[in-house]
Formats: structure tokens, sequence, C-alpha cells
């Protein structure tokens, strides 16, 4: 599996967004797809969030621009859901389920496992900008516990050491 | 049981639209598009297949209230949230067969005359939203779903919506708040969705395993269908089994078969040098159930009989060595983090559930506290909330203080009292010695 690296556009550059021609025509196309233009709200904050790493406030109001909405609700929106980031995240966010069936089956020593390993606490990064851990509820894949999400894909049944051989993979840049 | 749900698993290819077709894929939509719409839900009716998505609903009697007269629009969502902890079933499907699941979706789309469907899935689901938009694209361009569906009159689309990290979403009305471009908050019923729905408009909302159930309804008969289980707990069933068994997973089993049968045979019972202490049967907001039920049918009604519940068919199994105390602490972080926080009792409640369990393990609990938890949990559950999330909160921490009351004396005979603690108090109050802050 190649696990993307997030690369989020710093917020300097953020300030003033314009969608260009491909982003625009997604975002057209989308449309199509609901009777009302605010439904397609969590699309587009998606392509958004895939095109410039997370939902900068420039981004919430062009968003509140092309959609007739207002940046206020577009926010309200934004923070209701867990996996918009509202801040920049760093290359890799390391998500690790916290849930039952995973804590139970090993999530729990993966967990402080990472926090030892990496230095940081939960909701933390490297100072290198590379990983960040959050804990997250359950990813509905509990069958294969211990289970961590890494950008959007998923590593299920992971030991220790599989989780170690990882981590040093994506910190030296490759892509695994 | 011959599986029929996951009857692709295993088959090379298996998600590609050919291997689909080869295997006698669509054959029940081409079916369907012969019948009346009425009498294709009379046949879902009469397999009386009920709602794999929670709460056991009847099928066919969902897309009967659906107001046929109806002038506008109407809309099919199917539910591919799978939100509750211990449930992973519906990426089973979505893994491995698809097209399984959006024949489903158009049977029950034409059934209720809508010529608009959603998938609603889990933002986290990226690699299955892929997954399900290649299978639309392929489904497209071979004419089975769009403008002539299989190339009769009927027209129908079907678009993936990504959620973004909500359990309740997976709530149906805070479902469609979401799919209408807004927070998830659950909408007060009645009305119902199958009335008033998504954009205003008659909707139903119905499970990936309920609609994947719906093909081989139209291809082998209602009759078949009802066959498997016993009355009124029809058809095979998907249980997604987790925790410490020797081989979790999902198996694919006929309706009512015993949780002995699931843990100790399909799943190779508890792990090496334990034993079974507690299992949640229908994900984890279903009331705890304990080893001498074990006997106990895994179905909707025997559930409901055993003072628990089917619900999703997560199966959770805990053995020995689980603190209980811990897993509804475990669990009450879950529900106060993903409550909506609309209602009262299931926002404080949640949270100071919580704070109650979390204080127990650390030392500190108070021989009130079980007595306050079931207080907490009465309060929250019996209609006093908009939504079920506040059963789905209370009903697991209640069972399981009453359950496992010696596992809460044990923590609280050995505690100290909590020393006073400093709150983080508003910066211009200074420190307030000896406050007890909770
Ligand atoms: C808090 C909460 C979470 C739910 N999560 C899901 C879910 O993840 N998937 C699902 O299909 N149904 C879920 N449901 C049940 C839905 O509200 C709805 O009843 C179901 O999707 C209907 O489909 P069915 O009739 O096919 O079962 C949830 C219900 C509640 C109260
Ligand atoms: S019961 Fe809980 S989740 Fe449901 S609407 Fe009320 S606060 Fe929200
Ligand atoms: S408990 Fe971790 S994936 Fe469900």
């Amino acid at each position: 599996m190649r696990t993307v690296a997030i690369h989020a556009v710093p917020e300097e550059q953020l300030t003033h967004v314009t969608f260009d021609a491909t982003m625009e025509e997604r975002i057209s196309e989308l449309l199509t797809h609901y009777p009302t233009r605010r439904a397609a709200l969590l699309p587009v904050l998606w392509l958004c969030q895939e095109r410039y790493g997370w939902i900068a406030p420039g981004v919430i109001e062009a968003v509140a621009a092309r959609l007739g909405e207002s940046p206020a609700f577009v926010q309200g929106v934004v923070t209701f859901y867990t996996m918009f980031y509202t801040s920049p995240p760093a290359r890799y966010v390391l998500q690790v389920c916290k849930t039952l069936s995973c804590a139970v089956c090993g999530g729990r020593e993966l967990l402080e496992h990472l926090k030892a390993r990496l230095g940081i606490d939960l909701g933390e990064r490297t100072q290198d900008g590379t990983f960040q851990l959050i804990g997250v509820q359950c990813l509905g894949a509990c069958g294969s516990a211990p289970v961590i999400q890494i950008n959007d894909d998923y590593y299920e049944n992971l030991t220790i050491e599989q989780l170690d051989a990882l981590v040093d993979e994506l910190s030296q840049g490759k892509e695994a | 049981m011959e599986p029929v749900l996951l009857r692709a698993r295993g088959v090379p290819n298996s998600r590609h639209i050919d291997t689909y077709l080869a295997a006698g894929g669509y054959e029940g939509l081409k079916k369907a598009l012969t019948m009346d719409p009425e009498a294709v839900t009379k046949e879902v009716l009469d397999s009386e297949l009920r709602g794999r998505g929670g709460a056991g609903f009847p099928t066919g009697r969902k897309w009967t209230f659906v107001p046929k007269e109806h002038p506008g629009p109407k809309y099919l969502i199917c539910n591919a949230d799978e939100s509750e902890p211990g449930t992973f079933k519906d990426r089973e499907i979505i893994e491995y067969d698809p097209h399984l699941l959006i024949e489903g979706i158009a049977i029950a789309s034409y059934a209720i005359r809508a010529n608009t469907a959603y998938i609603y899935i889990r933002g986290e689901f990226v690699r299955w939203a892929r997954i399900l938009e290649t299978a639309i694209a392929e489904a497209r361009q071979r004419d089975i779903l769009g403008a002539s569906v299989m190339g009769s009159n009927y027209r129908l689309d079907v678009w993936v919506h990504r959620g973004a990290g909500a359990y309740i979403c997976g709530e149906e009305t805070s479902l469609i708040e979401s799919l209408e471009g807004k927070r998830g908050f659950p909408r007060l019923k009645p009305p119902f969705p199958a009335v008033v729905g998504v954009f205003g408009k008659p909707t139903v909302v119905n499970n990936v395993e309920t609609l994947a159930c719906v093909p081989s309804i139209l291809t082998r008969g209602a009759a078949w269908f009802a066959s498997i289980g016993r009355p009124r707990n029809t058809g095979p069933k998907l249980y997604c089994v987790s925790g410490h068994v020797r081989r979790p997973g999902v198996y694919e089993l006929p309706m009512g078969v015993t949780f002995r049968e699931i843990i100790e045979e399909h799943c190779g019972g508890i792990r090496d040098g334990h034993t079974l202490k507690a299992f949640f049967p229908g994900g984890s907001s279903a009331p705890v159930m304990t080893p001498d039920q074990i006997d106990v049918k895994a179905d909707f009604d025997a559930c409901a009989e055993a003072g628990s519940m089917l619900g999703s068919g997560g199966v959770i199994v805990l053995d020995d060595s689980v603190d209980m105390v811990e897993a509804a602490a475990n669990l009450a972080h879950f529900y106060a983090h993903e409550s909506c926080g609309q209602c009262t009792p299931c926002r404080e409640g949640s949270d100071w559930a919580m704070d109650i369990l979390d204080r127990i393990l650390e030392g500190h609990g108070r021989p009130e506290d079980p007595a306050t938890l079931l207080r907490i949990c009465q309060y929250a559950s019996q209609g006093m909330t908009i939504c079920p999330l506040g059963d789905a909160f209370a009903l697991p921490i209640s069972s399981i203080v009453k359950k496992f009351p010696y596992e809460f004396e044990r923590h609280i005979a050995a505690a100290t009292p909590r020393p006073p603690k400093k709150l983080p108090v508003l910066p211009w109050a200074g420190p307030r010695p000896g406050f007890d802050g909770q």
C-alpha cells in the first residue's frame, strides 16, 4: 500500500483562495448530484482538503461564497465533523483506534508504544512535522484489531514490530 | 448454509461487473423491472426481511410508508456509515461485492419509485467509497444505471456521499441532515423520513446489508428467504465478531444460530488460557450479556427476550482479563465524544458517567457511584432524548453496572478519597482550596 503524504498548504497562501479550472469543474460536477447547493458542502470540503491539505479560514470563505452560504455556517459544519483539519496537519496523521475491541486487543499497547517512540502525546506532532498522533473512535474494522488509519489508509492486525517498520519507512520519506 | 451475502469473498476479481454478471448478477433487478413496484415491495414484505442497521424494522413495511401518490421526487439512502462499535460487515460486502449492493439499491429505489439514491458512507472509508464509485461507473456504462435502467423506462442515478467522522451520522435523521450539508443533528420524529426525509421529500434509509439481501429475495423468492431462520427472524445474517476470540471476523450464518455456535464453533472459542466473561450481542449499544446466556439465539426476538438486542450483529467478546469498569469507561468515552449535544440527558449524562467511571478507575470511587450511574442512565433513556443515542449510551453502561456490581465494589472498597483538585478556574477567580470539583 502507498500511503500518500499530506502536503498542507501554508496559511499565508490560503488567505484569498480562488478555485482553479480543475476545482471549478469538479465542483460543478458535484453540484449535479444534489437538488440544493448546500448539499454539496461536504463533498466540496473534501475536495478542498484533498487539494490544500486542510480547511483554512480562507478556504471556508471561498467555499461559502461558491455555495452561497455564510462563512459562519460553513465553519459550523466544518467544526462538527472530526475529519476536517482546521489547522495544517503533519505529513502523516497516525489515527489510533481507542474503542473497546481495539483497546482490549493490543490497541492500548500500540498507542503507548507510539507515544514513547515518537516522544509525543495524543494530539501532538513531531517537531519535524512528519507525524501527528491522534486517538480516534471505532474505525469499523474491529475484527482486525488493533487498527490504525494513516492519512487515508487502514492498517489492520498491526503488531508493534510491523508498526515500527512502517514508522521507519514513513520517516525516511519513503511513501510506504 | 451456502453464502449469499459473502458469496463473492475469495472469488478472484469479484468486484468487477463481468464477474458479477457471470454469476447471475442483476437478474433480480431485471425481474423486478418486469413487476409492479408494489409487487416488489410485497415480495420483500413476505420474506420478512428486517433491517440490519440496528433497529430490525421490517424492510417491506418501511417501503410501504412512502406515500405512493406523492408528486415530487423520492429518495433512497443506503446507510453505509458503519459507525456502531463492533460492526464491520458492510465494508465486507463493499470490498468483495459492490454490485450486489448496487443491485439491491436499484431494486429498492424502483420499489419506492425513487430516481435518485445516495450511498452515505463514513468518511474514513476512503478506499471503499472509491470501490463503490468504480462499480457505479461500470453499471452506468452498461446501462444498468442511468437514464434507462436495463432498457426499461425507469431512470436511476446513484451517488456516493462521504461523511466526515461522526458516529451520530449513522442515525437516519442525522444522516439526512448531514447529506443536506448541515451539522448532523438528529431530527425529532415524527415526521418519519419515509414521509418527510432528505430535501423534505419521502425517503427510505436502509442499511447496506439489508439492501444486499434484496436481490436474492427477488431471484429465489420470498419463501426461500423466509425458510432460513424462523418466523420474523429470517434470512442470512452477517455476524461481526471481535475481541478475545481465536478467529475474529465476519461470518455469514443463518439467522438464529446461538452465540455458542458463533463464538465456540465458528470463531474457535476464547483465546488460550482465558474464559468468556461477557459479550455484547449487537454492537456496543446493546446491553451486555453474560456466559450463562451463551445459548441464546442470535436473532432479533431472542436477543430482545434475553433483555438485549441483536442490533447490528456486532458481537464483541470479552474474556476474563477485562475489567468491566474499564470497559464501561471506554464506552462512556465513546458516547461522550459522539453525543451531538442537543439533549441535556445525553450530552451531560454521557460526560458525567465518563467522569465517574474515570474517577473510579483512578482509585477514587465512592459507594454511591453505581447508583448515580444507574440514575444518569435512566434519565438518558426512556424516550427522554431526540434520538436513540441516549439509550445507546445508557443501556450498555447500566447493564454493566447491574451485571458486574462486584467489579465496581472491588474498586470502590480499595478507593481513597480524591485529593482536592484544582479546577481550571477562570483566571481571575484564584485557587479554591478544598473544593472537590467534579
Ligand atoms: C446512534 C445511532 C447510530 C446508528 N448507526 C448506524 C449505522 O452506522 N449504520 C446503519 O445502517 N444504521 C445505523 N443506525 C440505524 C439507523 O438509524 C437506521 O435505523 C437504519 O439505517 C435503517 O436501516 P435498516 O432498516 O435497513 O436497518 C444508527 C442508529 C443510531 C440511533
Ligand atoms: S440523544 Fe444525544 S445524540 Fe441524540 S440528539 Fe440528543 S444529544 Fe444528540
Ligand atoms: S474498535 Fe477499533 S476499529 Fe472498531
